[in-house]
């Protein structure tokens, strides 16, 4: 059977302490929290490592204020996906968070977590044997992408299902480094590369994300993957909205698992702007948000039915804004 | 002493059931095995640590086809903890579950032929450290260009054939059999009708992996493994080991489900038992679930074309049925799978004439050979769909249709099955009245569909040809309780608790009460192994038949003892007559000495005068019929299945909560089939031999599924029983297919129905192309020139045998 390897396990008391740890021995060593996508890459030798710097010291807390709401990075996506205040004025991001794999997974796994949760790519989510017959990637031991040979850089698939939502909240990261404290967008968390896909430090601990309601009233997160449990996304689309009455203030859309990153579909937002939600207008907003949609065929099912659906997730999430509302126009 | 009286002597029971009060057999009683399987207590082989283990792993191949030019071991053996290197050249024996195709080796030195064949074992330590020798063993190949379809086989090899025996080309086996006038039948229809149809291919995916520990001592291997056939494991180590039978002993240890894919003997297996001769220490081996992807042995990818006549009520008058098998690399059951999926379209149907012709081709994959169902759920889906076609053209309705050409019980068909018990009326009308089949509302995306099918209970032919016993039970009663002994091997489906019930309820007893001494080769008489459905008709016949034996010895020490007829004594709640049954085993061991029996089962010889009859004949059929509710999202393409309704006619329910466990679990299986699972390969490679990536459906994706029990005493079986454990899988693929053209008007005429190709489907007809999806056509194949085969009178209590 795959065992793990041999690695020493750290328990540091503060995510300053954690960073320092972390920025002492580099690429050897990597954070753990819920361990529930690092373990199983750990038996398959993707990541290499001989040290584990244990985050369980992060608080767990969810704090509300008037119109912001705090996470603590430890919280489990199994508690935040039931927490009575995340569901009212976040309905999206707990819906993702609720979404997340299986429910034994969403017990141990973490907010930040997910929000770091490595890429995929069906050539490279395989164990070292596996890749070694394939011929290795360029994420992990090879030197070229085996989904787009021709290609200079790697296309693994951002896979979180939290991140799309915290971003089309217009959310952001409490992260702590080796000397201090900062806080960021989660929109500039992420980079379009399989490989260096997180922007933040490497030594940077996530401890906390901070969503704000002003950022839309209503939210929605519509997963697309083949069972009703444990599969990683192959489409999904975040939204969220301000409204006057039926018309569109302002809205947010960003898809999932459809690139490298969290993918962010200006032009529909801005088509929706001032419009009302009827389904004529949604859908044009969801074709315009399938636009820059790229999947390749590195996840399940064909990537030509994968990129069709995400104009389906799209219209399926401002569906669910109608439904919160109460009423559907058009 | 006495000599033990004959049990005819005193019937205990009628000779089948029937009317006598059964006490067990019937009951809802909790699995013998249930607590220590869901405490952690049952010790499975990976469980198992003796002193001084090694841990083995074992090098694969990276490429699909090549030839190996050369294997250096020696910086593997300069690993300090590698205690053995083992190649090719230490195991050369051929071996292979069939005796006309032993084409495997345990480790392959000249050639590989799929991507995870093994090449070199190594026996370290630990783990690790095996796995770190494997990775420094350097092998040097030679790449071959792989063939990688049923289309590619049958065309000339660019570089060279994968086999070097059957052909032309990578052709495997070719089948062709004609009983009957077919083309009269056809001249005879009022309509005929072409359909091809595709299979595709997909594994077991046991949640235990496979497991197999071994030691040598004083010149003797003995083996525990996760296996289905102890015998043939058996078999297998004493030809490539090169030792005689008696020193060898294999066990079956706690098994955690098999359906098929652990009832070859694997490489794994011969390679610990190797190592362990060689390094004097025990040597464990664990597949990996990548590496169980490999063992496969799963159900062959099938292409399939089939022509009917009918006439206008509906009536068949002749089929004709190809199909072509990928049976990946080697041979395996493939010979067997061949004819079985041209055997059994005749036990649910009365088709006068039929001709079948099967190729099976060799391609570079994982081997392919016996899954649920072994090599029938695949002409079963292309039957049921191509009928439902045929109905829809005559207008007729589809379960009319099937109704008017059922088989009659006590027939013989035209390919010289004998069809016994046969419960095929009672389980349509359970599920169609439950279902409300005809009078289903309809709304969007909504529908539902219905098919039949029948499984065998047991192969009438044994693997190897012999006159031997199929099953062979013994029992020893002394003052301490019943024991009773059976190669026969537990693999979740409950057959030791179907021989501790039957060996209770001739004895009194309760099934709890009989100590159980099963699938040990040293220390059980031989029983073929648990599979094509053969544990509770054969082994149960023979437990019958031993429990028989010692009840009439223990009868007639009672009746002597207190006067009276010994076949007027009870036998019930652990009293034998007026005395309990330690004092009665007293008086039965004074009486005769030693209490033992044994008991048998060989099935009937019914296998017709041709070539290649041996696969298809069985005792007895089961029979099952099912309806599936579901809904189609004709945005995405995804499938969500409402309900299931299944009527399995199993003779007689020895167990009903067993029975219903391996109803649910083959409808479990069937849509799994039916919507997602496929072992499908990308550049050479398995695309997804993963837990993970190859999907298979949750608990979330299962519906309700409400069975029913339909019992017809089948006049053979143990108290009238029949299989249950692999014919409930097969109609539910077809069924799904028809229901998905229920919904939506589509025609997905290939497994799995991935929303992808629902979306396609709905795009042809919305461009007014055939609104259908599936493979487009079937292959030009060189089958050999008909054997023609006269039919045997219809009613079997007459035909000539």
């Amino acid at each position: 059977m795959l065992r793990l390897p041999r690695f020493k396990y750290l328990r540091p008391k503060t995510a300053r302490e954690a960073a320092r740890m972390a920025a002492e021995l580099g690429p050897r060593a990597m954070f753990v929290a819920g361990g529930t996508d690092l373990f199983p890459k750990l038996k398959r030798r993707q990541f290499e490592i001989d040290t584990l710097i244990g985050l369980d010291f992060l608080p767990r807390a969810i704090r509300n204020g008037s119109d912001e709401c705090a996470v603590d990075a430890g919280v489990t996506l199994a508690v935040a996906a039931r927490d009575e205040h995340l569901i009212a004025r976040f309905t999206g991001y707990a819906e993702a968070a609720g979404v997340v794999s299986s429910p034994p997974l969403r017990n141990a796994g973490t907010i930040g977590g997910n929000l770091c949760v490595d890429t995929r790519c069906n050539y490279y989510d395989m164990t070292y044997e596996w890749r070694k017959a394939a011929g290795f990637c360029l994420k992990k031991d090879g030197d070229i992408c085996l989904v787009a040979p021709s290609s200079p850089r790697c296309w693994a698939v951002s896979s979180t299902d939290t991140a799309p939502m915290a971003m089309a909240l217009e959310g952001a990261v409490i992260l702590v480094g080796p000397d201090g404290e900062r806080e960021l967008p989660v929109a500039a968390l992420y980079r379009d590369d399989g490989i260096e896909y997180m922007a933040k430090q490497p030594a940077e601990v996530v401890t906390g994300l901070r969503l704000r309601s002003t950022a839309g009233s209503r939210s929605a997160y519509v997963k697309l993957r083949r069972r009703g449990s444990i599969d990683f996304p192959i489409a999904g689309a975040a939204v969220a909205a301000h409204f006057d009455g039926d018309v569109i203030v302002s809205c947010r859309i960003v898809l999932s698992a459809v690139a490298s990153y969290p993918l962010e579909a200006k032009a529909a937002e801005e088509f929706l702007k001032g419009k009302r939600l009827d389904g004529d207008t949604v859908r044009e907003a969801a074709q315009l948000a399938s636009k820059p949609a790229k999947p390749l065929d590195n996840a399940d099912l064909s990537h030509f039915w994968r990129k069709r659906m995400v104009r389906v997730v799209v219209e399926q999430a401002f569906e669910r804004l109608n439904d919160q509302r109460g009423g559907v126009d058009g | 002493m006495n000599d033990p009286p004959h049990p005819a002597a005193s019937p205990p029971t009628s000779p089948h059931g029937g009317e006598v009060s059964l006490r067990v057999v019937g009951k809802p009683l909790p699995k013998v095995d249930a607590a220590a399987k869901v405490t952690g207590r049952a010790v499975y082989a990976d469980d198992m640590l003796l002193p001084r283990t090694l841990h083995c792993k074992i090098l694969r191949s990276p490429h699909p086809h090549a030839r190996i030019l050369s294997i250096d071991t020696s910086a593997a053996r300069r690993i300090p903890g590698v205690q053995a290197v083992i190649t090719g050249a230490d195991l050369p024996v051929k071996f292979g579950i069939l005796p006309v195709t032993q084409d495997e080796r345990a480790l392959e030195h000249e050639k590989v032929r799929y991507v995870g064949d093994p090449i070199a074992a190594v026996a370290a330590t630990e783990e690790e450290i095996a796995a770190a020798a494997c990775d420094a063993i350097v092998v040097a190949y030679e790449g071959l260009e792989p063939v990688m379809s049923i289309e590619a086989a049958l065309s000339a090899p660019k570089d060279e054939r994968i086999q070097d025996y059957g052909g032309p080309n990578n052709i495997h086996k070719l089948v062709a059999l004609e009983f009957g006038d077919v083309d009269g039948g056809l001249a005879r229809a009022d309509h005929i009708r072409e359909d091809v149809f595709f299979f595709q291919g997909n594994t077991h995916l046991p949640m235990e992996q496979h497991s197999a520990i071994a030691t040598y001592v004083d010149g003797k291997v003995t083996l525990w493994s996760s296996t289905q056939v102890v015998h043939y494991v058996h078999r297998a180590l004493a030809k490539v080991l090169e030792l005689p039978m008696n020193r060898i002993r294999v066990i079956g240890a706690a098994h955690g489900g098999g359906f098929g894919g652990k009832t070859d003997p694997f490489a794994h297996e011969i390679i610990v038992s190797k190592l362990a001769m060689l390094t004097g220490r025990p040597v464990k081996c664990t597949l990996s679930r990548e590496e169980v992807f490999y063992a496969h042995r799963g159900r062959h990818p099938v292409l399939m074309w089939v022509r009917t006549g009918v006439t206008s009520d509906g009536r068949i008058t002749a089929m004709h049925f190809r199909s072509a098998l990928d049976g990946g690399a080697y041979g395996s059951y493939g010979v067997a799978s061949t004819f079985y999926t041209g055997a059994l379209q005749t036990v649910t149907y009365d088709i006068p004439a039929y001709r079948f012709e099967g190729c099976r081709v060799f391609t570079n994959k994982p081997p392919c050979g016996p899954k649920r169902g072994h090599g029938t759920p695949q002409p079963r889906f292309a039957l049921e769909l191509h009928l439902e076609k045929i109905a829809d053209d005559l207008g007729l309705d589809p379960v009319e249709l099937k109704r008017r050409n059922f088989v009659k019980p006590n027939t013989r068909t035209v390919n010289w099955l004998r069809v016994t018990s046969c419960g095929l009326v009672q389980c349509t009308d359970a599920v169609i009245n439950a279902s409300r089949f005809h009078d289903r509302g309809k709304r969007p995306g909504h529908g539902m569909g219905f098919a039949i099918s029948s499984y065998l209970s047991g192969a009438g032919t044994a693997i190897y040809w012999n006159d031997m016993p199929h099953s062979e039970v013994q029992i020893k009663v002394d003052r301490g309780g019943v024991t009773a002994y059976c190669g026969a091997m537990d693999i979740g489906q409950g057959s030791d608790s179907v021989l501790a019930t039957i060996v209770a309820e001739e004895l009194g007893l309760q099934p709890a009460d009989v100590r159980l001494v099963t699938a040990d080769t040293d220390t059980t008489p031989i029983d073929l192994g648990s599979y094509s459905s053969r544990v509770t008709f054969m082994a149960g016949n023979a437990a019958l038949e031993a429990a028989r034996k010692m009840r009439a010895m223990l009868a007639g020490a009672v009746a002597a003892k207190a006067g009276g007829d010994a076949s007027e004594v009870e036998f019930r709640d652990g009293r034998i007559g007026g005395f309990s049954f330690e004092e009665a085993c007293v008086l039965a061991e004074s009486r005769y000495g030693t209490l033992t029996s044994a008991g048998s089962y060989t099935p009937p010889r019914i296998a017709g005068p041709y070539k290649g009859s041996g696969v298809g004949p069985s005792p007895a059929y089961s029979y099952s019929a099912c309806v599936v509710d579901l809904d189609v999202d004709t945005r995405t393409g995804l499938i969500h299945v409402n309900r299931v309704w299944i009527a399995h006619d199993v003779g007689r329910a020895i167990n009903p909560l067993l029975v219903e466990g391996q109803v649910e679990g083959s409808v479990y299986m069937g849509l799994g089939e039916a919507l997602m699972e496929e072992q499908t390969f990308r550049k050479g490679l398995h695309k997804w031999p993963s837990m993970l990536e190859y999907k298979s459906p949750t608990f979330l994706d299962m519906p309700e599924v409400e069975t029913f029990i339909v019992e017809t005493i089948d006049a053979e079986g143990p108290y009238g029983a029949k299989e249950a454990g692999q014919g409930p899988l097969l109609p539910v693929p077809p069924a799904v297919c028809s229901a998905v053209h229920d919904a939506i008007g589509v025609w997905i005429d290939e497994i799995p129905v991935t929303p992808e190709k629902v979306i396609e489907a709905l795009r042809r007809r919305e461009k007014g192309e055939p609104p259908r999806y599936g493979p487009p056509h079937f292959p030009s194949i060189p089958y050999p020139p008909t054997i023609k085969v006269e039919p045997p009178e219809k009613d079997a209590s007459t035909a000539a045998i």
